[in-house]
Order: C-alpha cells, then sequence, then structure tokens
C-alpha cells in the first residue's frame, strides 16, 4: 500500500508545480495586471497552446521511456502540416461541394502517412545501424527540413480559405462564440478534447498492453529485454512509428492553428516537446515517464508563456524562465532518486573519512 | 606486507595474510576464484585501503592513498583486462598521468628518451612511439601496459592473469621479458591458474584460501598435487540442503555449439530432472555456452535438442521449448533495475493475463505475489522496486521470472554470486525440489564445494572446451582443479600425434 502512496506521490510532483506556479501567476496577474490571466478565454487559449505542445510529446513520452530521443519531431511535425498544406491547395473541389470529402480524407491519410513514415525511418536506422538516436536523429532533423522546403517549394503555402473544411477551420478555436465549437456552446477547443481523447488511448495503451510494459522494459534495461525474449529490433521501430502518428497529429493541428505550411517552424519545436515530457517527469536514460505528467509538463511551458505575456514580461526573459524552471525541474526529479551523491554526501556526517 | 586484513561488510575478503617479495623474484600468488587474491592484489596497488596490518617497501612504510599514490610509490599494476587508451598514441598512452609536464605543457620531447627505452626492454623495438594504442594487437597492448610501468619506475610489478587472453606464442614472449624485468632487480606478483605457468617463471609461491594464508615457500620444494590440495581443501558442512531427485531419461541435447571465440564445439546431454554442474576458471567459457544454449548472442553454430527436437535459433523459440537463462549479471541484465518486482517477474512473459491485448492488472499480481511467496522474497510488496531489494532478493526475484516463464530447463549462470549464505542454502533447496518437480538445471559456478554438493553430475570447462563429464561422486576436487588448469590447446589436438607411421 505504502509503495502505490509513494508510486502516486512521485506522479504528483509535476501536478503540484503546475498549481504553484499557475497561482503565483494567478496573483501576480492580479496585483500588478488588470487580471485578465484567469479569464476564461485566456484558459481556453492556455490549454489549446498547450494541447499543440502535447499531442507530439505524447509519442516522444513512449519514445523516452523507451531510452530514446527524437530530435526530428519538431521538423517532422512541420512536415506533416505543409503536406496536408499542399494537398488541400491542389484540391479541387472547395469545401461542402460533392467530393470533398473524399479529397479531405485523402489528405488526412497522407498526413498521417508522412508522420508514421518519418518515424519508421527514424525507427529503422536506429535499429538497424544502432547509431544512437540522438545522432539519427539529429540527421533526420535537418533530412525532415530539407524534404518539407522541396514540398512547399521553398516558401510557405497557404491553403485558400474556401478549401479548408469547417471544422478544421476551427480546431484551435478560443473565441467567444459558442456555435463554432465542435460541441455546440460547450466551450471547449476541439484541439484540447483531441488531446485528451489520445491522452486517455496512449495512457491505456502504456498501461495495459503487453506492448506498453514491453516499452517499460526496454528503456529500464535493454538486455534484460533481451534475456526475456522480447524482440527488440521490432519494438524501436514500432515505437518510433508509433511516435510518428502523433507527430503527424501535432501537424494537424499546427495546420489548424496557422492555417498554412511552413517547414521552417519545425525548427525549435522539438525541444518544447521533450521539454514537456521531461517536466512530466520523464527520464532521458530511459525506463521513466508518464503520460499525464507530459501533460501537466506541456501545461507548465504555456501557463508561463501566457503568464509572463499578460505580466508584460519580455519574450526575452520568458525564454530565460522556462529554462531555469527545467532544469530546477530535472534536478529536483534527480534529488529525488538519491543523485548528485556529492549533495547527499554533504548532509550527514563526514565520520567515515576521518583515518 | 604483513598481517593485512580487509572486509567487505560481515565478510572477511582477506585475514591476516603476510607477503614478502624481495627484489629481482618472482611471487606467484596461487587460490580459487574468490580466495582473495584480486583483493589482495588491490590493496597492494592502493585501489583498497586494508583494514589492518601494515605494508613496507624497501624498508620504508608504505601506504598508499589510492593507484596514482601507488603508482607514484613504484608499484605498478597490470590488469586482466587492458587499460590503455586506444585513441591515444603509444607514446602518448606511456607518459599518461607522469610528472615531467612543465606547467601543464606535455613536454613530449624530453620524455621521448624514456619512452624508447621502456619499448626497448619490452621487445618492442621497432614499434612507433607515435602509433595509435588502440591498433596494436592484444600482446602489444599488454607490453605497452609493462613499459608505462617502467616508464613510471615501478619496483614492483602486479600481474593479474595476464596470459588468459594471449596466444600461447605472445606468453613466452612475455615471460621472456618477465624473467628480464626480474633480472634488473624489480619485485614481481604473478597470479596464474595455470600451474605450469607458474613453474615456468615464479621462483616463491604463496597460496590463499578463504582470503587466508595457507602455505608459501619455494615453487621448486614443491609438487602440483600439493599446491591443488592447498588450494582446495575445504570441509563440506551441512550448508548444502539436498532434496532426493531422480534422474530421468535424456532431455536436453546440444550437439557441436559453437560461439565467437568460445564455447568450442561442446558437445553434452543432460537428463530429466538432473542437476548438471559446469566447473572451471573465470573465463573458461561456461556463461558463453549457457547464453549459447540460449541462443542469446547471435553468431552460435551447432544444434540444441530437447526431447529428441532441434529448436529454433532464437530466444523466443528457445523459451518456447522450455529453457530459461538466469544472467550472471544480475545488475544490469538480469533485472530491469528500475522496474517493480512484479515486472520483472512478468516480464516478456504476458500471454496468459491478456484477452484481446489487454492485460488484466489484478490476475498478473496475484500470479506474481504467489511467486514471491514461493520463493520467499522478503519484500514490502509487488510494486516495490527491485533496486532496494538485497541481492540475495534480487536473485529470489531473478529465479522466479524463470519459472514464471514456465520454463523446464533452467539454465543457471552463478545464481548464488554475491548472495549471503542462508540464501545461498535456500536456493541449493529450491534447485533439487525444482529438479524433484522433473526440471532439467544446468548449473555454473566457480565455487567448487557448491557444485560437489549440489550436483549429480558435473562437467570441466577450459579454454572454451567442455573437458571431462563425470558422476559428481566420481571427482575429488583435485581432480576437477587438475582439468580446470590444464592448458594444452584442444583445437591443435590432444597430445597424441596423428600422424605418425
Amino acid at each position: 500500500m505504502f509503495e502505490k502512496l509513494k508510486h502516486f506521490a512521485m506522479q504528483l510532483g509535476p501536478l503540484i508545480a503546475l498549481v504553484v506556479i499557475f497561482v503565483l501567476f494567478a496573483i501576480a496577474d492580479n496585483v500588478f495586471s488588470e487580471g485578465y490571466f484567469l479569464s476564461l478565454y485566456n484558459l481556453r487559449v492556455m490549454l489549446s497552446s498547450a494541447a499543440l505542445i502535447a499531442v507530439p510529446a505524447f509519442g516522444m513520452t513512449i519514445i523516452i521511456i523507451a531510452a530514446g530521443i527524437d530530435l526530428s519531431a519538431g521538423t517532422a511535425l512541420t512536415l506533416c502540416g505543409t503536406v496536408l498544406a499542399v494537398q488541400l491547395k491542389n484540391a479541387e473541389v472547395a469545401a461542402g461541394e460533392p467530393g470533398f470529402a473524399a479529397a479531405m480524407i485523402g489528405a488526412l491519410l497522407l498526413t498521417i502517412l508522412a508522420g508514421c513514415l518519418c518515424g519508421l525511418f527514424n525507427g529503422t536506422l536506429i535499429s538497424a545501424t544502432r547509431v544512437v538516436p540522438f545522432i539519427v536523429t539529429l540527421g533526420t532533423m535537418t533530412i525532415f527540413l530539407g524534404v518539407g522546403q522541396i514540398l512547399a517549394g521553398e516558401s510557405t503555402v497557404y491553403a485558400p480559405t474556401e478549401n479548408i473544411p469547417r471544422w478544421l477551420k476551427y480546431l484551435c478555436y478560443t473565441g467567444s462564440d459558442g456555435s463554432k465549437y465542435l460541441i455546440d456552446g460547450l466551450k471547449i477547443p476541439t484541439s484540447v478534447l483531441i488531446a485528451a481523447v489520445l491522452a486517455i488511448g496512449v495512457g491505456l495503451l502504456m498501461r495495459y498492453t503487453v506492448f506498453g510494459r514491453n516499452v517499460f522494459a526496454l528503456g529500464s534495461s535493454e538486455s534484460t529485454a533481451r534475456l526475456c525474449g522480447i524482440n527488440v529490433p521490432m519494438m524501436i521501430l514500432s515505437v518510433y512509428t508509433l511516435a510518428g502518428f502523433f507527430v503527424a497529429i501535432g501537424g494537424l493541428l499546427y495546420f489548424a492553428d496557422v492555417k498554412n505550411g511552413n517547414p521552417t517552424d519545425g525548427t525549435g519545436k522539438e525541444l518544447e516537446i521533450i521539454a514537456a515530457v521531461v517536466l512530466g517527469g520523464g527520464s532521458l536514460s530511459g525506463g521513466r515517464g508518464s503520460i499525464m505528467g507530459t501533460m501537466v509538463g506541456a501545461l507548465i511551458i504555456t501557463v508561463i508563456r501566457s503568464g509572463c505575456m499578460q505580466l508584460s514580461i519580455p519574450n526575452t526573459y520568458t525564454h530565460i524562465i522556462i529554462g531555469v524552471i527545467i532544469i530546477v525541474a530535472v534536478i529536483v526529479d534527480q534529488l529525488r532518486h538519491g543523485s548528485p551523491e556529492w549533495f547527499f554526501r554533504l548532509l550527514p556526517q563526514r565520520t567515515d573519512n576521518s583515518r | 606486507m604483513a598481517g593485512i586484513s580487509k572486509r567487505f561488510g560481515p565478510t572477511h575478503a582477506l585475514r591476516d595474510v603476510s607477503l614478502e617479495v624481495p627484489a629481482g623474484h618472482t611471487l606467484a600468488l596461487i587460490g580459487e576464484n574468490g580466495a582473495g587474491k584480486s583483493t589482495l592484489l588491490k590493496v597492494l596497488s592502493g585501489a583498497h585501503r586494508a583494514d589492518s596490518g601494515r605494508m613496507t617497501m624497501g624498508g620504508q612504510p608504505y601506504q598508499p592513498y589510492g593507484p596514482s599514490d601507488a603508482r607514484a610509490a613504484g608499484v605498478a599494476m597490470i590488469y586482466q583486462e587492458l587499460n590503455l587508451a586506444p585513441d591515444l598514441s603509444v607514446e602518448d598512452n606511456l607518459l599518461l598521468g607522469q610528472p615531467g609536464t612543465g606547467g601543464g605543457l606535455l613536454l613530449r620531447g624530453r620524455q621521448r628518451e624514456r619512452v624508447r627505452e621502456a619499448l626497448d626492454t619490452v621487445g618492442l623495438t621497432d614499434l612507433d612511439p607515435r602509433a595509435t594504442a588502440g591498433a596494436q594487437s592484444v600482446a602489444t597492448q599488454q607490453l605497452l601496459e609493462i613499459a608505462r610501468a617502467l616508464v613510471s619506475n615501478a619496483r614492483i610489478i602486479l600481474f593479474d592473469e595476464p596470459t588468459s587472453s594471449l596466444p600461447q606464442r605472445d606468453v613466452l614472449r612475455l615471460f621472456e621479458i618477465i624473467r628480464r624485468l626480474k633480472a634488473s632487480g624489480l619485485g614481481i606478483v604473478y597470479i596464474s591458474h595455470f600451474l605450469e605457468e607458474v613453474r615456468e617463471v615464479c621462483d616463491l609461491y604463496s597460496v590463499l584460501r578463504d582470503g587466508e594464508n595457507v602455505g608459501h615457500g619455494r615453487i621448486a620444494d614443491v609438487d602440483d598435487d600439493r599446491i591443488v590440495s592447498l588450494m582446495v581443501g575445504r570441509d563440506v558442512d551441512d550448508l548444502y540442503p539436498t532434496v532426493p531427485h531422480e534422474v530421468g531419461p535424456p532431455r536436453v541435447k546440444v550437439e557441436r555449439l559453437q560461439g565467437v571465440p568460445y564455447p568450442r564445439s561442446v558437445d553434452l546431454c543432460i537428463r530429466q530432472g538432473e542437476i548438471f554442474g559446469v566447473a572451471g576458471l573465470v573465463g573458461a567459457g561456461r556463461t558463453e555456452l549457457l547464453r549459447a544454449i540460449f541462443h542469446l548472442d547471435s553468431g552460435c553454430t551447432g544444434r540444441v535438442l530437447i526431447e529428441g527436437r532441434p529448436v529454433g535459433r532464437s530466444v523466443p523459440a528457445r523459451m518456447r521449448a522450455g529453457l530459461g537463462l538466469l544472467s550472471e549479471d544480475r545488475k544490469s541484465e538480469g533485472l530491469a533495475q528500475d522496474l517493480s518486482i512484479l515486472e520483472n517477474i512478468t516480464l516478456g512473459t504476458l500471454k496468459p493475463y491478456t484477452r484481446f491485448g489487454w492485460i488484466n492488472l489484478r490476475r498478473r499480481r496475484r500470479a506474481a505475489a504467489d511467486l514471491m511467496d514461493r520463493v520467499q522474497v522478503k519484500a514490502a510488496s509487488p510494486e516495490q522496486s527491485v533496486a532496494e531489494l538485497s541481492g540475495g532478493n534480487q536473485q529470489k526475484v531473478a529465479i522466479a521470472r524463470i519459472l514464471h516463464q514456465q520454463a523446464d530447463i533452467l539454465l543457471m549462470d552463478e545464481p548464488t554470486k554475491g548472495i549471503d549464505v542462508g540464501t545461498k542454502a535456500e536456493i541449493y533447496r529450491m534447485m533439487g525440489q525444482l529438479a524433484a518437480e522433473g526440471k532439467t538445471i544446468l548449473f555454473v559456478s566457480s565455487y567448487l564445494p557448491e557444485l560437489m554438493a549440489v550436483c549429480d553430475s558435473i562437467g570441466v570447462m577450459s579454454r572454451g572446451s567442455l573437458r571431462e563429464i563425470r558422476q559428481t561422486k566420481d571427482w575429488t576436487a583435485d581432480e576437477i582443479m587438475s582439468v580446470a588448469i590444464a592448458s594444452d590447446d584442444p583445437v591443435a589436438g590432444t597430445n597424441e600425434p596423428v600422424l605418425e607411421a
């Protein structure tokens, strides 16, 4: 029972941090600014932009639990968005006309296929060459950027408004018109609903399926996984391909957010995604991480960003604050696991060195 | 050195050990695996501090604070595994950690003569000091280590089984160099299991058993039998509970099993309900044999037959056929340390709890808890992290996993390594019970007494080959030891002339 409680408390750490940060900003905003931070509109904006980070971060969580890393997630994401934009731009029928549904489904499938192929490419390279994921995905990061630029003809792809269906147009809508939400009148952005459904799905996948447990085994100790008869190369392949699926959905949300496809937008996004996982308690040495944690991590990042904006703190300082919080979070997490050694040596008695 | 003791927790690794190496002599340090030889060398070379006792060198008290301190005092150690920085040049490796740098700058020119001299002494007269160290052969790298000791003006050189990774030709060259070093007035301590090697290069011997001196003197004054009985002479008491079990028909057959480089063409047949022991020295290829039977490392050839049928060449296929492997490396391979006991027990075998792809967590937990009871793991709950358990309990979790895999043939690699005496007895009893249930056990151990007490038959490995199999009652410890330290090359053939008209 105690173990279960302890396990639960460990999961709770990031959530407590989120609440503290949220409350601090709410107070600061009320004191120094006009109290806009706590408005329903701002809450919707924060949730929606958190969803944009969280969805690809779900895939990254699986990869990181499996002791991998994917630096190409950012450019793969905008590559997927660009694929969608190009498809819609080239669609010969406008939204609402007969035949558009087929074109739209085709475009969606192609977008998801692009994401999965990016992941499959990463996974194949990693399991076949045994080069560390960091290096492999550092390479594919620029490869995907290049592929995206070729697709986009080296510029931003704008899809004509009439070719964007209503649901896609308002996927990330956070305004006050209740009729523009997926569920009429219920003002929760569709992007948030998608993220929530996916979160439940992956959460169950990681906890209740053989695949999920094998990911933990692989990340915790690859040689133990081999000893237990787990097909390690196949696992690596599936992990990266599945992550590619989430990157594709992330690409869809990105497109819905900005209504165009610009491959270069993706550079830097991967760090945001990794930061969300790490803030949520994911360990880059594998074996640890949780979907709930990752959601909380994504929220922490967006709350800080939004809060700083309301307080008119310049962007430059926001970067510094987020950076500091990431490092502090990881240090706190390490302290809970008894590292670094020198810190704990300083704390108690040092009778042993007297000889 | 005199009266050296060293304890690790409750176990005495060394008890009141004394040793003397006169200049210009070679001392052979002899003992079984685990007798305390390596610990003694570590104390000498400064890696460990002795709990009591004193050491002197050339009349001066010698009390190293660490390996670098020992090196500065003139004690150099040549380890079993090579310790060169492979990417650096020969010259830089020899000068690594040397004083003689001017204000942080490495003045190679000033040192070049010393480097050349050292290389000449070890017989590497035509080696370019600027060549990359990692590109040299294993034998040359070992000579470089000796040269490094010479550059640091060592007065005593400690060799820890230096020939274990060398081909015969290079062994002879090494002996030549050791003799030359001895003649130049250095003191040498030489650890080896191979008695004929010891006779070749050493003048004095000292035998360790269970961390104590049991005999020493001039090597010319004793015969091999005397040394072997000093090494193994030990009473087997009731630390080994046995369970009566019946040995049935043949179960597992291994045919010409070959790995890279070990095992070397091993044939083997083990019966149902049999505990088959594999004895041999560290590095004899016993672990490799088990891994090859489990097909854990690629590149193995040969066949494994169970109940007369050959099994597939993959780990899952071997597991389906009823094989289960208990890894020797509990910490990094045997168990996933970050995961809970529950996860570790059911790792890789979740099928029984899965319906339509979904795991029934409650049934899985119950099954794991039952197994924990069966092997008597002492833990707060199945959710406790494996890393928090003692070595003995960790081993029980690892055994529980093989049982959970429904394995019928258990390949157990050093199952009692690093475990307290009480838990050892529990594990022996468990092995007996499993055999009584009709399971087949392949038991690798470096600790001869436990093999002699627990096994029905014992095979002895040496340099990758399975030399001889007998029923345990037909072996004596001395005989096993002398087979294990036999050093003739099995591939080059036995000593019988093949073609003689």
